[in-house]
């Protein structure tokens, strides 16, 4: 049985599916294959930010704990979406957990490895930056509609 | 001197009388109502309903089409006229003039995938649409309902949005603004349930009605993947009072919502929407 390669996986992923097969190829030096099983957690607020991942497919609720309220989940994610963004920027420190609610599979990127990638080779880097930053964008514009509170009778 | 007729004069309302009443959640309520010499309805139209002594108010209708005898509408609790009409039980009569406004062109989407976003109370006026794709449902491409409402416990007709994400002719896709780990469902906007929906943005007809800022995202995620503005169809709201184009209390620039609309394509209420506080 063939083994799909990483490469062909990145590519397919909507957040790496413009960059060039060389850049893909560098990525992928970095990036490895991992599950998680349902009901379990990718990492937990305060951990070190040493990975983030791209899911192929699955559930992933991100979660903040809350005296009074348990654990409120304020996005979840699927399939083609980008868990982490805190590995990008000092103190590369988790700031919520990352719940699997359903069988996860997911693409991990070692981020000390990526991070020395995108310093040695600014093409890359600025390639990276420019794939994430849209990301981040619509997850900023998300969040502000989100604090709208839209369907609120009142507004 | 004559007595005003309902059936000559527009503003003259006809009796209905309540024959159903359903909560649907702590300040929704869904109505059935019957009406002698009813007419029928399009999906999109809206009903004027007063409750004698305290006022009128616009109305969407919520039941589908090809209900000829029971008139349908789901109303929020939320100003003097609603809270009557939320009070009224099976036996109670109403003031009802209508129905009124452009529909949404169902019938033009035949052939053509079908996408529907609805957010919190928006639900109601677009589910004439969905008993219509249901109902036939092999003239449409594919079909899509992605909605979205505060928390769990203020899901729209939950029930139904069970039984349609049960088919398998259809993608229902589901979220909330908010809520607690019990909750297995998407948590997030809307709008960003468009980027895992499965519809080819050429062949595309979608239907969009919430609260106007989600419109106007939802309207901009659409044509960001390539719907074009004029298959993009919004239902707006606006202070209607004459339901019928005399008043102007609902003008929107050059439109009146109440007859021109309320459903009008994107292509026409995007400038609109553009100008603050019109």
């Amino acid at each position: 049985m063939a083994i799909e390669g990483l490469q062909r996986i990145l590519a397919a992923h909507p957040l790496f599916s413009n960059l060039s097969p060389a850049f893909l190829d560098m990525l992928a030096g970095c990036a490895k294959n991992t599950r998680f099983a349902a009901d379990s957690y990718l990492f937990h607020e305060g951990d070190d930010a040493d990975q983030f991942y791209l899911v192929r497919d699955g559930h992933v609720a991100l979660e903040i704990s809350a005296p009074g309220h348990g654990r409120m989940v304020f996005q979840t994610v699927g399939g083609g979406g980008v868990i982490g963004l805190s590995w990008l920027v000092p103190p590369y420190r988790w700031r919520f957990d990352a719940h699997a609610k359903e069988d996860t599979r997911a693409i991990a990127f070692d981020a000390t490895c990526l991070r020395g990638k995108c310093d040695t080779d600014p093409a890359l880097g600025y390639a990276v930056m420019k794939q994430i930053l849209p990301a981040l964008v619509d997850r900023l514009h998300d969040t502000r509609v989100q604090m709208l509170d839209l369907y609120d009778a009142r507004t | 001197m004559h007595a005003p007729d309902p059936h000559t004069d527009p503003m003259v309302p006809v009796i209905a009388r309540v024959t159903g009443r359903t909560r649907e959640l702590s300040d929704v309520v869904t109505f059935e109502m019957e009406v002698e010499g009813w007419p029928g309805f399009a999906p999109g139209q809206f009903n004027m309903l007063s409750v004698f002594g305290v006022g009128e108010i616009p109305i969407s209708i919520s039941g589908p089409v090809s209900d000829t005898t029971r008139i349908i509408h789901t109303i929020r609790d939320v100003g003097p006229v609603s809270h009557a009409l939320a009070a009224l039980s099976p036996g109670a009569v109403l003031g009802l003039r209508g129905p009124y406004g452009a529909p949404w062109p169902v019938q033009a989407a035949r052939g053509r995938d079908v996408v529907v976003i609805a957010g919190g109370l928006g639900l109601a006026p677009v589910r004439p649409i969905l008993y219509e794709l249901m109902e036939n449902r092999d003239a449409y491409g594919k079909v899509t309902l992605l909605y979205g409402a505060r928390s769990p416990a203020e899901i729209l007709f939950e029930k139904e949005l069970g039984d349609w994400r049960s088919r398998l002719d259809m993608g229902v896709e589901v979220t909330v603004d908010r809520a607690t780990n019990a909750w297995h469902g998407h948590v997030g906007v809307v709008t960003a349930l468009l980027r895992g929906a499965d519809f080819t943005p050429a062949n595309t007809t979608a239907f969009v009605c919430g609260p106007e800022i989600m419109m106007r995202f939802g309207a901009d995620g659409l044509t960001d993947l390539g719907v074009a503005a004029t298959d993009i169809h919004l239902s707006m709201e606006r202070n209607m009072q004459c339901g019928i184009g005399l008043c102007g209390h609902c003008q929107l620039g050059p439109v009146f919502v109440c007859k021109d609309g309320p459903v009008f394509d994107w292509a026409t209420m995007k400038p609109l929407m553009r100008i603050k506080e019109l």
